[in-house]
């Protein structure tokens, strides 16, 4: 089937060709001035709002490795595709972009629905996903790179920080699906282990918009800090809510892991200021690298458009695959897999390294205040970019989740 | 105690949350028999009408108070034009007013998309409204007391309006015999392009309360229109008393499960609970043995 397709053909060398012709073999096509790569996010439905702003820095990469000489020599040929924020469209993209594009790799994918539905699709065509969103940890794939956080480089930060703050009594809110959680899980063991008592653990229905019992609970909890894992619009109706009840950011802060930049105006900065959030990234961290990046994303996208943790994670993400290729000299799966252990790149969050065990890369971790200026700025920073520890082996408290 | 009063009083404030979308729909579906899928997006009009009024009205007080009577305003010409184009023309087909208004509902939404851009916008609340007032040692937010206070006024207006004047006269003649209405000289084409801006209007007052509690976007409507239809359905069709009843009702019932289990939960024990009544009464909790209104 796969001999076939338009493309040359051109086997993957060493064993991965050998067991299965079908399984390992790569139509990838490396004669030419040209590679394709495939770009694949939810353009459309639901998703679109936030997948569009890691399309775009992602072809600003794009376009910037393509100025600079491309990647060994040669031009990145981009396939786009759209996901249409459904896990089902980003398989079967993911299929079409491996065996008719014949793409060297796919970048993209948001949600843990999308990516668990591409990765059977990339193990059994044998080829790379790049996949830029934080998510919930306990996965790792010979065929994905995470270039997002894992669970101890941005939730087990954010606790250690309140902890460090002097924070006893943690509520817990959530929207009510996998990655809050399994989030929630990790942070009970968490506390367990440090002296913290989880107060209150809420879950809302995506969507949920009336937050007055969630609040009212958590107002008499007694709670002196909450870990908030609710994604979007609950944001606004819970921020309001918190605001109303007369929570204040002095006595009970809350760490939010899915509000960036973007987000913050529509929750709007008076609801929000001085809140704390967990991230790897934002717009004002200080870096030539992020200098540089902010300043070309502005020029090409407007001065009004923020950059964000996923948009940075994304457009460092073709860059690590440019290290890795030029490592393995190569654009086979095989030898890029083999060659991307400690490749490094420095990227605008600060420098980030591969680690080739577990296909996660070693981040630094930043809480962040929410200012008036509706940007947030680190308050906090790790000493050092965190080894990615997506099974939390390196945690003693840890054990037994999964 | 202080636990069981919030939450009596977070009760009450989701029920007249509940109530102000359902208003308009009482009348619209409740008096007319139009199924108005687009009812949530004539709220979310509103919501937006209050956004787009305070880029002009720095003071978030002032501008919140021009934008109760504009968004009335908005909704009813938005709820006004639908009658006239389209409702008008499918009386009596209840299914169909159900799938073109449905068809509206999405026109709408994305209207407002490509207007207003996908991501959600903020409405500043007042100065006034910040904060809480101490009430038996418990702390009732600003913002709930104010939604609360705007519900009762929309439903004592309402019913004023239904009781005391002669369009409330005429809705009633209208609704109870429509032929014969027409014939004691009642013009029933142009009461039901009233009634239709008048009930729509609530739409567009409640999306602009909405703007004190939580988030304006596109599918603002969506996540009401479903508790609306509930809470007529719930009430009695053609009551506005049992509107009231209901909403209050399901807001506190709401509001306890939500306490003694969680949120996810509270829905579902919820719909549990009205099944259930509407197997034991079906003609909803305020009988319509007369075609009487209030």
């Amino acid at each position: 089937m796969l001999a076939l397709s338009a493309c040359g053909a051109r086997t993957a060398s060493g064993d991965a060709g050998t067991a299965s012709a079908s399984a390992g073999a790569s139509c990838v096509d490396t004669s030419g001035d040209s590679v394709k790569i495939g770009f694949l996010n939810s353009l459309s439905g639901t998703m679109a709002i936030s997948e569009q702003t890691v399309r775009d820095s992602l072809d600003l990469a794009a376009s910037e490795i393509n100025a600079a000489g491309g990647v060994l020599g040669k031009q990145l040929e981009v396939v786009a595709e759209d996901g249409a924020s459904e896990p089902t469209v980003f398989a079967e993209k993911a299929e079409k972009l491996i065996s008719s594009d014949c793409v060297a790799a796919v970048f993209g994918g948001w949600t843990s629905s999308s990516r668990k539905a591409m990765l059977p699709v990339f193990e059994s065509k044998n080829s790379l996903l790049f996949y830029p969103v934080q998510y919930e940890g306990l996965e790792a794939s010979k065929n994905i790179f995470y270039t997002g956080a894992t669970t101890n480089q941005q939730i087990i930060p954010g606790m250690d920080y309140l902890k460090e703050q002097g924070k006893k009594k943690v509520f817990l809110v959530g929207s009510d699906y996998v990655f809050p959680r399994t989030a929630n899980k990790i942070i009970n063991a968490y506390a367990e282990a440090n002296g913290i008592e989880i107060v209150g653990e809420e879950y809302a229905p995506l969507g949920h918009t009336d937050f007055a019992t969630i609040v009212n609970k958590l107002k008499s909890s007694g709670a002196d800090a909450v870990f908030n894992t609710l994604n979007g619009d609950s944001n606004v109706a819970f921020f309001k809510e918190y605001k109303n009840v007369g929570l204040t950011v002095d006595a009970t802060p809350v760490v939010s892991v899915s509000i960036a930049e973007e987000e913050v105006g529509g929750i709007g900065v008076d609801n929000i200021v001085g809140q704390l959030t967990a991230w790897n990234y934002y717009q004002t961290v200080e870096s030539p690298a992020n200098t540089t990046f902010v300043a070309a994303f502005k020029a090409e996208y407007g001065e009004d458009r923020p950059t964000s943790d996923p948009m940075e994670a994304a457009y460092t993400s073709l860059y690590l695959w440019k290290g890795m290729v030029e490592k393995a000299e190569s654009f086979d799966v095989a030898d890029i897999q083999e060659a991307a252990d400690g490749v490094t790149f420095d990227a605008p969050e600060g420098t980030v390294t591969v680690n080739g065990d577990n296909h996660h890369i070693a981040k630094t971790a930043y809480i962040g205040k929410i200012d008036a200026d509706g940007l947030i700025y680190p308050v906090w920073e790790s000493d050092g970019p965190i080894e990615p520890d997506p099974f939390l082996e390196g945690y003693d408290w840890a054990e037994g989740l999964s | 105690m202080d636990a069981l009063f919030s939450q009596l009083f977070a009760g009450l404030s989701l029920g007249s949350v509940l109530l102000l979308a359902a208003l308009g729909l009482a009348l619209t579906f409740g008096q007319m028999g139009v199924i108005n899928m687009a009812h949530g997006e004539f709220m979310m009009a509103g919501a937006y009408t209050a956004f787009v009024l305070q880029t002009f009205i720095p003071d978030a007080g002032v501008s919140l108070l021009v934008a109760l009577p504009v968004g009335f305003v908005v909704g009813g010409l938005l709820g006004l034009l639908l009658e006239v184009t389209l409702i008008s023309r499918m009386y009596r087909r209840p299914l169909d007013t159900l799938l073109v208004t449905f068809g509206v509902a999405l026109v709408l939404q994305q209207l407002a998309r490509d207007v207003f851009g996908a991501p959600n916008v903020d409405v500043r609340a007042p100065a006034w409204l910040s904060g809480a007032v101490p009430v038996l040692g418990m702390n009732l937010p600003k913002t709930r007391l104010f939604i609360l206070a705007l519900a009762i006024a929309c439903v004592v207006a309402l019913s004023l309006v239904l009781r005391m004047t002669s369009l409330g006269r005429r809705i009633r003649a209208t609704v109870q015999n429509r032929d014969l209405a027409e014939t004691s000289g009642v013009s029933t084409r142009a009461t039901d392009r009233l009634t239709f801006f008048v009930g729509s209007g609530v739409a567009g007052v409640a999306g602009v309360a909405l703007t004190l509690l939580g988030s304006i976007g596109p599918t603002l409507g969506t996540n009401y229109i479903v508790d609306a239809f509930l809470v007529v359905v719930v009430g009695g069709i053609g009551q506005l008393k049992g509107a009231v009843i209901a909403a209050f009702s399901l807001g506190i019932l709401q509001a306890t499960f939500e306490y003694s289990t969680t949120a996810s939960l509270a829905k579902v024990l919820l719909f549990v609970v009205i099944v259930a009544f509407l197997q034991v009464r079906p003609q909803g909790l305020v009988s319509v043995r007369t075609r009487s209104l209030a």
